[in-house]
């Protein structure tokens, strides 16, 4: 099935309470299937399409307010609209999952595969210091899996995730095994695990209040203090990568989502005729795998980060190695163009010719 | 085993379908599969199309440069794929409305008047699967058997009466190569 497909089946099947979402190329199949499938008549699950990109971030800021698992999906301009309701989101220190299948910016753009929100997902994205859990899907298979690590992140950090897809792996069609269906949780199992939710007040002391706002300055530092210390508790504990042929590598690659795939092509012709190039493909984009690619830096002569975008990921690849060796070159298409591996190759010979001996 | 096909032509010509059927064929015979459609307005006019791979061993790449096997439907997919058909691979082709036919030496080149056959069998729908029938006579990657199966998969039940017709069709773009 399609990527997106596979993003609605594994929705319905981790229990979700709601999709709340607007359609957009290149990722409407989210919504076209859960309609299809109307959860509603078997789980219970909410599927609406809301009037606005907006409308629907807001819908997903009231359920998660009442501990629910919800969720929203689209691409690129549309997360924009939604950046308003993802910073309060993070300010309430609530739980979501958001799908992003990126296309082709800036503006409304291009419906082709892009990589060009890498920025706005890893860095905040709307106002304030917060960030996302940022998972990054290179298989139809991880489309489906990550929902649910998405939300099991979410729910442990309190705090909304994001898958971060792109055309590619939203569009494709491949093998998935989907999970098994589990059921929705109670009211009472909500309860329980969202002790801090808006539930009704029952026979608690005090009112749960979920608000992003404090104008008492002090109090709002002590509540960014909190927001950070929970970010050092993720960035020590979910960092996620995968690697290929890092074992001998002369040169490595660094790459996300379907470009890796993409790239681990053109390694598998380079290193046919003895070109030894390694591949790191970070699987959460934030936190980002540094410790492990200033290791991999210090063994290597060159790196050659490939992205769909003018140069995003790069950056945290430098930061992430304080040596002025190995050099660290960019290549990447913009606009919706996916280059091939040949263009790969090529791309990493210019910038490395005396790789061919 | 590894085989990189891309079907290229006319949106509404049945090039995705037709790739989607081939992957879920795959997909019985145990194989990875890997299907990339081109997803724009071409859907509804222009060029169409989809690259399906089938393999034994885990697919990297979805995105190609180069392919075994093309089939191509019109002469814009003909231009643009022609040259980025590997040396000793196939390129089938239906020679209804190419003016340019292919000339390149180093690969097999195989027409199939897939649109006189499908006007023959009364029945323009049939076009693509007497196309697919051509592609698994030249690469028999997968087996018939496997096809009518993926057709079941992929097909509504209210359509299931359709496939002994389809199971015609592919057995005609076979007999049109065998010639």
């Amino acid at each position: 099935m399609k990527g997106n497909e596979a993003i609605a089946h594994a929705a319905i099947r981790y229990g979700c309470d709601g999709y709340f979402g607007y359609p957009i190329t290149p990722q409407s199949e989210v919504l076209e299937t859960l309609a299809d499938l109307m959860p509603w008549e078997t789980t219970g699950m909410v599927v609406l399409q809301a009037e606005s990109e907006v409308a629907a971030i807001n819908m997903v800021y009231g359920g998660a307010a009442t501990g629910k698992a919800v969720m929203t999906s689209s691409s690129s301009p549309g997360i924009s609209l939604k950046q308003e309701g993802i910073s309060y989101l993070a300010a309430s220190e609530l739980p979501a999952l958001i799908l992003n299948c990126m296309r082709g910016g800036p503006g409304l753009g291009t419906i082709q595969p892009s990589q060009s929100d890498y920025f706005q997902a890893t860095k905040g994205g709307g106002h304030g210091d917060y960030h996302l859990i940022v998972l990054a899907p290179a298989t139809v298979q991880e489309m489906a899996d990550f929902v649910a690590l998405g939300f099991d992140l979410a729910f442990k950090y309190r705090t909304p995730a994001m898958i971060l897809a792109d055309g590619i792996v939203g569009q494709m069609m491949e093998k998935v095994v989907l999970p098994p269906q589990r059921p929705r949780r109670t009211d009472d199992e909500i309860r329980a695990q969202c002790p801090w939710a808006a539930t009704g007040k029952g026979s608690r002391p005090h009112r749960n209040v979920v608000t992003s706002l404090e104008l008492d300055s002090a109090k709002m530092e002590v509540n960014n203090l909190r927001f950070q210390e929970t970010y050092r508790r993720i960035a020590e504990n979910e960092v996620r990568y995968e690697e290929h042929f890092t074992d001998d590598c002369d040169y490595l690659m660094v790459a996300f989502g379907s470009m890796a795939r993409i790239c681990l092509k053109a390694i598998e012709e380079a290193r046919s005729q003895g070109i030894r190039i390694g591949l790191i493909r970070p699987v959460t984009l934030w936190p980002f795998p540094s410790a492990r690619i200033a290791e991999l830096a210090a063994r290597v002569k060159g790196i050659l980060v490939v992205e769909l975008n003018a140069g995003q990921m790069i950056e945290d690849v430098k930061l992430a190695i304080s040596t002025p060796e190995p050099t660290v070159h960019h290549f990447g298409r913009m606009g919706g163009i996916v280059p091939n591996p040949a263009e790969i190759i090529e791309a990493f010979h210019s910038h490395y010719p005396e790789a061919k001996q | 085993m590894k085989e990189e096909i891309v079907i290229a032509g006319f949106g509404g010509q049945g090039v995705l379908s037709m790739g989607k059927i081939l992957a879920y064929a795959g997909l019985m015979d145990g194989l990875e599969v890997s299907w990339m459609p081109s997803y724009g307005p071409e859907q509804r006019g222009g060029t169409a199309n989809v690259t399906v791979i089938l393999s034994d061993a885990l697919i990297s790449s979805p995105v190609l440069d180069t392919y075994d096997t093309a089939v191509i439907l019109n002469q814009q997919s003909l231009d643009k794929f022609e040259s980025r058909v590997k040396p000793g691979g196939t390129l089938i082709y239906d020679p209804y409305g190419i003016h340019r036919a292919p000339e390149r030496a180093d690969i097999r080149i195989v027409p199939v008047d897939a649109m006189e056959a499908a006007i023959e069998m009364k029945n323009s729908k049939t076009y693509n699967m007497i196309l697919l029938g051509a592609l698994l006579a030249c690469r028999p990657v997968v087996e018939l058997d496997a096809v009518i199966r993926g057709l079941k998969k992929t097909l509504p039940e209210r359509h299931h009466h359709l496939i002994p017709l389809n199971e015609q069709a592919l057995r005609k773009g076979m007999s049109l190569v065998e010639k």
